[in-house]
């Protein structure tokens, strides 16, 4: 999965006492002037870049239009990278994951000011992969079993999913998880940048349900939305990537190895 | 009244008595035939007083009309169902499902006070909108927050950083006559923050309330709301609580 690698850019951290020593010793110019390069730059930053979604930009449509796109991905999730890196560059935290970036800062409930930030570019960066242009339609093999296991039916967990978006308050996101402690997949509802990671859950596919992720297509008609997303969006191949990395894991029983 | 009721167009429908949530004769609903049999107030979408374009290039004409028509009107029934649902519950006895309901209740309810007062903080360029307060109101701002300027900083600042989804308001403390600024978090209203505010405005910045227009730009919504802000009816709100 394409994530935001953390650059460390660490030139030379030179303790400025040290530095002032040496430059004490020295006559020669030069090497003043590659001392005093190592005494400006001590600073140790983490840096979180933009990834571009899997597809182009107008290769969502007519379910998700290019516009939508250029805002939502190019602005608002553009937006998000950008304060979070301008906050790291005055903050301790370095050498992260995305991932554990999420759970440090989230602080076990008491979240540091970088959550937020942090959160927004990966539920984002985890929503456009959960996306693909000819999409939707029915998971199979591995998904599809393990759907029909803890859901009954696909047909089950396909309304369970659209039902569990129409009733979130608010913004938030709707997530296909799959569920360490139980190790099975369900549905759960998320306020505003919450997301599973901090609790410890693997998350499977996401749709993102704050108004800015439709409200140009689709003005208020969420239903609509919800049912194209399931329809014509949802990317089972990384549905199916994901649980593949998940079942590393948890354990989610023996395989059917058939007998000869 | 009534004869200017008749005549003026988007009048509001108020029916003596019932306050300005509950309508006897409002936008027709097939609830008020039947809850009124039980004696259950429901709640009607309030009109306008003033056209859906009256406010641009403040907020759009498109907007105004899907915020009033579909979302404020998507609140009313929800919650007027919800309403229903929790009458049965209680006449059955029923706690585990009045409890469940709260959360449709309080979101659905929030969302029909909260879009009831904002239509009423709104009022077109032409009819005194952005006419900044005087006398009362206006003294007690200067007091509390230095300024009309400081007071709509302070306002806009609050609304850029709320995430996602909820309201900004200037509150009234009825008991310590003060003037204060709150964030609601989704349809929350004023009164969660505490039973002694009361609202004089209230901005919504949830996205369905500007994304048409100012897509993600929302700092350039709210500065432009103050041009079509209703003072008068923050001011008549102020003084009848402070007397």
């Amino acid at each position: 999965m394409a994530m935001a690698l953390p650059l460390a850019y660490a030139s030379s951290v030179v303790h400025p006492f040290e530095a002032g020593r040496l430059s004490f010793s020295t006559k020669s110019t030069k090497h003043k002037k590659q001392i005093y390069q190592f005494r400006k730059v001590t600073k140790v930053l983490a840096y979180y870049g933009l990834t571009n979604p899997p597809y182009k930009l107008d290769a969502l449509e007519p379910y998700m239009s290019r516009r939508t796109l250029e805002l939502h991905w190019g602005n608002i999730h553009r937006g998000y990278a950008d304060s979070l890196n301008k906050q790291l560059a005055n903050s301790p935290l370095y050498g992260c994951t995305m991932e554990e970036l999420i759970k440090t800062t989230f602080n076990n409930g008491n979240p540091l000011p970088e959550y937020n930030n942090a959160a927004e570019v990966w539920n984002h960066d985890f929503f456009w992969e959960s996306m693909q242009p000819n999409g939707g339609r029915l998971p199979w093999g591995g998904v599809l079993d393990q759907i029909e296991k803890d859901f009954g039916s696909f047909s089950n967990f396909r309304d369970e999913f659209v039902r569990s978006a129409m009733m979130l308050f608010g913004s938030g996101w709707v997530w296909l998880v799959l569920n360490t402690n139980e190790r099975r997949l369900s549905i759960v509802r998320t306020s505003n940048a919450l997301c599973p990671l901090v609790w410890g859950d693997i998350p499977i596919i996401s749709l993102d349900m704050w108004e800015h992720a439709y409200y140009l297509d689709y003005k208020d008609d969420v239903s609509k939305y919800v049912n194209n997303f399931m329809d014509h969006l949802i990317s089972w191949h990384s549905a199916t990537a994901r649980m593949v990395r998940a079942e590393a894991f948890v354990n989610l029983g023996e395989p059917k190895i058939p007998v000869a | 009244m009534a004869l200017r009721a008749l005549f003026t167009k988007g009048a509001p429908t108020l029916a003596f008595g019932l306050g300005p949530f509950a309508s006897a004769g409002g936008s027709g609903t097939r609830w008020q035939g039947l809850c009124h049999a039980r004696g259950l107030k429901v709640a009607a979408l309030p009109d306008l007083e003033y056209d859906y374009g009256a406010l641009e290039p403040a907020i759009s004409g498109e907007i105004m009309r899907l915020h009033h028509q579909k979302h404020h009107k998507a609140y009313v029934s929800n919650y007027n169902d919800a309403l229903e649902k929790l009458d049965a519950a209680m006449a059955k006895g029923d706690v585990p499902a009045v409890v469940r309901l709260q959360s449709a209740i309080k979101f659905n309810g929030g969302g029909h006070i909260n879009h009831t007062i904002f239509w009423k903080n709104l009022k077109p360029v032409n009819e005194g909108g952005g006419e900044p307060p005087h006398a009362t109101l206006g003294w007690a701002i200067d007091t509390d927050f230095g300024s009309l300027e400081a007071l709509v900083q302070k306002m806009n600042a609050e609304g850029a950083a709320l995430q996602g989804s909820g309201w900004v308001w200037l509150a009234l403390d009825k008991e310590r006559k003060k003037l204060l600024v709150e964030t609601t978090a989704n349809q929350d209203p004023l009164v969660t923050k505490g039973a002694r505010l009361v609202p004089l405005l209230g901005i919504g910045v949830w996205e369905h309330a500007y994304y048409l227009q100012y897509k993600n730009v929302k700092p350039d919504y709210l500065k432009n709301i103050w041009n079509v802000m209703n003072w008068k009816y923050a001011s008549e709100v102020y003084d009848s609580e402070i007397a």
